[in-house]
Formats: structure tokens, sequence, C-alpha cells
């Protein structure tokens, strides 16, 4: 066995003496006891605000696009800014699993099963407002690459709406690949744990056979190694997409060279942030603050503020430049956003993402749950004013002045965001009861590397 | 004649120390069951590196080909389009355009027919009955299946696992 290495510099990641069979222990307990009314209040307000999303698409595929707040001049608001603020969420969970996989940060294991998992479940809701902002969802095979015998030409491969296609489904499919192969060995572990024939049926079926022979294991971690190698630039490729959605257009505010970079930087931010809040009430609620430690925050908060730092730069930059070029379209927008009719949600932006991460630099507002929680909340609000900033404020005033005007949302599109939000935390609270929301035997592999044991073991040796 | 004996560890150190005396011994571990991977066990256990990565990169290598071929049948052969000026007659010349979707493609292939690949080949598929010795592999116990052979020294084996921290011979 290659020598354990113990880091007398860091603290230990598992606290609380663990052993292997306690580890399994801590993380089957939510799966197989009862849920507690605080669960049940949270699914059933997820749920219900599901519901209301449902039957304002509903309305919407009966009524029509025109039940949206939408005009000639502004095509694109909520809508697309839900569908960026969703994917830029997302992204946090591939980060995790993949790029601190390849980096052997130790401080991924707790987190990465949820995060992964709530990855999947925000692309579910990103994925919604392309497919029903089509207007005719019925018809949204036309997007692949289908004969033109079934009514449309050959999709046109130029386009980055095309691009989007192919990048947000291949993101999807492989992070759901990714998240449930990790998930099969945890499965095993509930599978043969449990009493009542019917979970052991439902685990059995859902573990595959898992056996874990060392030949099993040995493919395993090669392909979990490959995975993230091949994730980790789907994931920057994802989000560069995106990006240029906007960026290829001609449109001043769009027509930015820095598109990709700031985008993936302020996915990265906004699913930390998302991350944050969803483990921050997960750790207290399923009693795993044994597992997900404060050094997991506060390792956490640093990439927030290593990412709202090139955010606010990217800010700052784009500013700089539309005076820089000489443009006077360019250098009217940005006034625009700044002190136009939308200063609001401008300056809500450059609030909530450029200012309070930057509370972060301070030990104490890092590695403080409640101060974490707050911020982790201004920066989710932060980033939706972006993309709603980015998209309404370079549209709603264009090169004609007449047809110059304002976007107000309507119920059914707001109706429609809270029910991907209900979405989101239905899933989440479902996973949470039925599968391990942390990777328990992934974690087994550090735990005599970094708990209080092995500490306990170093200060001994000393 | 030989016969298949389990040996129970609870430790993922005392099982490698255990297989490593086996090895010395001259004894065949015929396979080990372990609720998480064991790092450096292939080789004393006589495991050849898996060929997993190098499917990637051929199923990677297939997605590529495929995109190219799409690309080059849809936009150039058999419908080629004028949009907005971009030059629509040979594939290399309208390539830059479609290096997101050939990438997408790479990987879509190379992850997907990867991780097939393993499932099928490790047998690990809906409807399979899990085959582990004991239901506690799959939480705090190491079980190695030994083959013992009517030359070998039964008693000498069982002896040496056990001070080498095997809990259970059976």
């Amino acid at each position: 066995m290659s020598e354990i290495v113990i880091s007398a510099v860091r603290d230990p990641l598992v606290l609380g003496e663990k052993t292997y069979h306690q580890i399994t222990e801590d993380v089957c307990r939510p799966v197989e006891g009862k849920a507690n009314k605080w669960w049940w209040a949270s699914f059933i307000t997820a749920f219900i605000c599901m519901c209301w999303g449902i039957s304002c698409l509903a309305y919407t595929i009966g009524n029509g696009i025109g039940s949206w707040g939408l005009n000639k001049t502004v095509g694109w608001a909520w809508d697309i800014t839900n569908f960026v603020w969703w994917i830029g969420i997302g992204h946090a969970g591939t980060l995790i699993s993949a790029i601190l996989l390849l980096f052997r940060q130790r401080w991924r294991m707790s987190i990465n099963r949820s995060a992964e998992a709530m990855t999947i479940f925000a692309v579910v809701c990103a994925g919604l407002f392309p497919v029903f902002h089509t207007g005719r969802p019925w018809l949204d095979y036309w997007m692949f690459p289908l004969p033109n015998q079934f009514g449309s030409l050959w999709v046109n491969f130029n386009s980055p709406l095309l691009w989007d296609v192919f990048a947000i489904s291949t993101y999807f499919s492989v992070s759901l690949v990714f998240w449930y192969l990790g998930l099969i060995p945890d499965l095993a572990t509930i599978r043969d744990r449990a009493v009542k024939p019917v979970s052991k049926f439902i685990y059995g079926t859902l573990s595959f056979g898992w056996k874990g022979t060392a030949r099993d294991w040995s493919r395993y971690e090669e392909v979990s190694l490959v995975l993230a190698g091949v994730s980790t630039p789907l994931v920057l490729s994802v989000h560069t997409i995106v990006s240029m959605d906007f960026a290829t257009s001609i449109l001043p505010g769009w027509h930015t060279t820095i598109f990709p970079p700031y985008f993936v930087a302020g996915a990265i931010f906004s699913g930390f942030a998302m991350v944050l809040t969803l483990m921050l009430v997960a750790r207290k609620v399923l009693g795993l603050e044994e597992y997900i430690t404060i050094q997991h925050v506060e390792s956490m908060n640093k990439v927030i503020i290593l990412t709202g730092s090139i955010v606010g730069i990217a800010y700052i930059t784009e500013f700089f430049i539309a005076w820089y070029s000489g443009n006077p379209y360019e250098g009217y927008t940005f006034i625009n956003r700044a002190f136009g009719p939308y200063w609001w949600a401008y300056w809500s932006m450059m609030t909530c993402n450029v200012i309070t991460p930057q509370l972060f630099w301070i030990k104490k507002i890092r590695t403080s749950v409640i101060a974490t929680f707050i911020i982790s909340i201004f920066v989710n609000i932060g980033m939706w004013f972006e993309r709603f900033v980015i998209i309404v404020t370079s549209l709603h005033r264009d090169f004609l002045p007449s047809s110059w005007t304002m976007y107000h949302p309507t119920f059914i599109e707001m109706g429609i965001f809270i029910g991907t939000i209900g979405l989101f935390f239905t899933l989440f609270l479902i996973f949470a009861r039925v599968f391990p929301v942390i990777a328990l035997n992934e974690l087994k592999t550090v735990l005599k590397a970094t708990s209080d044991k092995s500490h306990k073991n170093l200060g001994h040796h000393e | 004649m030989s016969k298949k004996i389990l040996i129970v560890f609870q430790d993922d150190h005392d099982i490698l120390v255990g297989a490593k005396k086996l090895k010395e011994m001259g004894v065949k571990v015929s396979n080990v069951w372990s609720p998480f991977p064991i790092h450096g066990i292939d080789p004393v256990i006589g495991l050849p590196r898996t060929r997993m990565s190098m499917c990637a990169f051929l199923y990677g290598a297939t997605g590529t080909t495929l995109a190219l071929l799409m690309f080059w049948y849809m936009m150039i052969h058999d419908w080629h389009i004028d949009i907005g000026g971009k030059p629509s007659f040979a594939l290399y010349k309208n390539l830059p355009a479609f290096i997101p979707v050939t990438f997408e493609s790479t990987v879509l292939c190379a992850a997907h027919g990867m991780v097939i690949t393993f499932l099928l080949r490790s047998k690990i598929l809906p409807g399979v009955t899990a085959s582990n010795p004991d239901p506690r592999t799959t939480d705090d116990r190491f079980i190695m299946q030994v083959i013992v052979k009517d030359s070998d020294n039964e008693s000498a084996i069982v002896s040496a696992m056990k001070s080498s921290g095997a809990i259970e011979v059976r």
C-alpha cells in the first residue's frame, strides 16, 4: 500500500473518531429512517411551487409565448435569464466532482455527491426554458439533426444556439452517468444493509448487482478518472458555448470577447453559492456536521472569493472597454445599464456579486455558518441579476429609438420561474431521502489520512 | 483436488499485508471483495492494469470522426446553404464553426462508450444479483478468496493470515 500521508498543517476533514462502519451508519441513517417534519414541510412547499409552475407552463402551451412579457424589442428576457442562471448553478457540481478530483482535493469527498445531484437537477430546470421558449415544444425534435423529410432543413451547425443543444445534452447525460456511477457502490451498501424485502429489491435493482471485487474497483477508479478528465473541458465548454449565444451576435453589450471566461467564472461563482445554500441546511437537517465541516465551508468560500473577484474584474473591464473602444453604441449601452431605467438591477448585481463576497477575506466571516448562508443567498440573487442585466438592458434600447421600450414580466413568467425552484427543491429533497447524500465508500478511502483519529496519532509521534 | 477458502479482514492495510504474505508463500488469491478500492493490491494479486482509458480514447476518436462525417454530409454535400456568407463549399473552410459540436460529440461518445464497456465487462447491469460472499463487504469487511491446493499447507496459510490480522477464516 502506498504510504498514507497525513498533513500536520491541515485540520482533519472527518471529525468525531469515525470507523468505516460508523460512516456507513451515519450516511445511511437519513435513507433508512423516517422523514422529520422539516423535511415534509419543505417538500410540500416545494411541491406546491412546482405545481404552480406546471400550471403556468400549461397556460403558456395553450396560449403561446404572448402570455409572457416579451415584446418586439425585448425578445429574450426572464426565460433566458433563468436558463443561464440554472445552467451556471449546475457548474459547481461538475467542478467539485471532476476538477477537484483531478487536483486531488480531499475536501471534495463529503460534498461531491450532493453537488453532482444539484448539477443534474439544475440542468433539468435550465432545459425547460429554451424548450418552452420555442413556442411549439412539440416540434422541439427539429433541434436534432434529422433528415429534411421531417419537415425542416438540416439544422445549422454554424449557429451557437445549435451548439448549445449539443453542449447541454452532452453535459446533462455525461453528468448523469458520472453521478450514477458514483452512486452504484453506495446503493449496494444500502442494499446489503436493507432488512425489508421491498427496499432490498429496489436497492438491489438500483445497484446493478455491484459486488466490489478488486477487478471492479480498479476499472471503476480508472473510469472515474477518465470521466473527470473529459468532464473538465466539457464543463468549461458548456458555459463558453452559452456565452457565445450572446458573444457571437453583433449587439452592443453582448458582442464581447471576454464573455467565455467571464461566464465560466460566474457560473462557478453562482454554483458554489447554491451548493453552500443547500449544504448548510442539509448538514444540519441530516446531522452530517462531522462530515461537512467548517473546513469544507471555508474552502468553498475561498473559491467564491476567487471567482467573485474574476466576475468583478470582468464587469469593470467591460465598462472600460466600452469607453476605450470609442464605439458610441457600446458606450451608450453601458451608461444606460448603470444609470438608465434599469439602474436598480445593475447596482443590485454589483452589490451582491462584487461587494458581498469580498467579506470572505475576513476569516471570522468565512468560517461562520450564518454569515456564509446569508452571503450565499446574496450571490444567488446577484447572479440572477447579472444575467437579467446582460440580457434585458442590452435589448430594451436598440439602434432605433422609436422602438425603445421597457420589459415587464407577467405572472405566468414569474410562476414558471418559481415552478423551477420548486422542481429543483422537490428533486433535491427526494434525493436526500432516497440516495446517500455523501459518497460514503469514497470517503472511507481518506479516513486514515484526514480524521480526528489520524491527527491524534500524528501528535503522538511528535 | 483444491478448495476455496474465504479470509475475512476488518482493515484495508491488514488485507494487503495478508495478500503479500500469500504471494511469498506462492498461494493464489482468486478474488478480493472490499467496500472501497484497496490501493496497491492489484499487482500483489496479479491483476493486470485495466484498459478502460484506452477504450475511452477509441470511443472518443470514433465520436470525432462521426461528427466530422455528419457535418460534411449535412452542411457540405447534401444541402449546403449560404448562411451569412460563411464558407459552405468545403468542410475544411467551414471547420472553425464546427469545432464546438465536434468536441461535444467526442466527449459524448468517449464517456458513454467507456461507461457502457465497463458495466458490460464487469457485469454490473440492472437485474444482476450481487455475488459478494458476505453483505458486510460493502460496509467494513475485506474478504479474500484463496484457492488451496492439496500440496499447500492449509494450516500454515490460516495461521499466517491470522497473524496478519484476519478475523475469520471459512
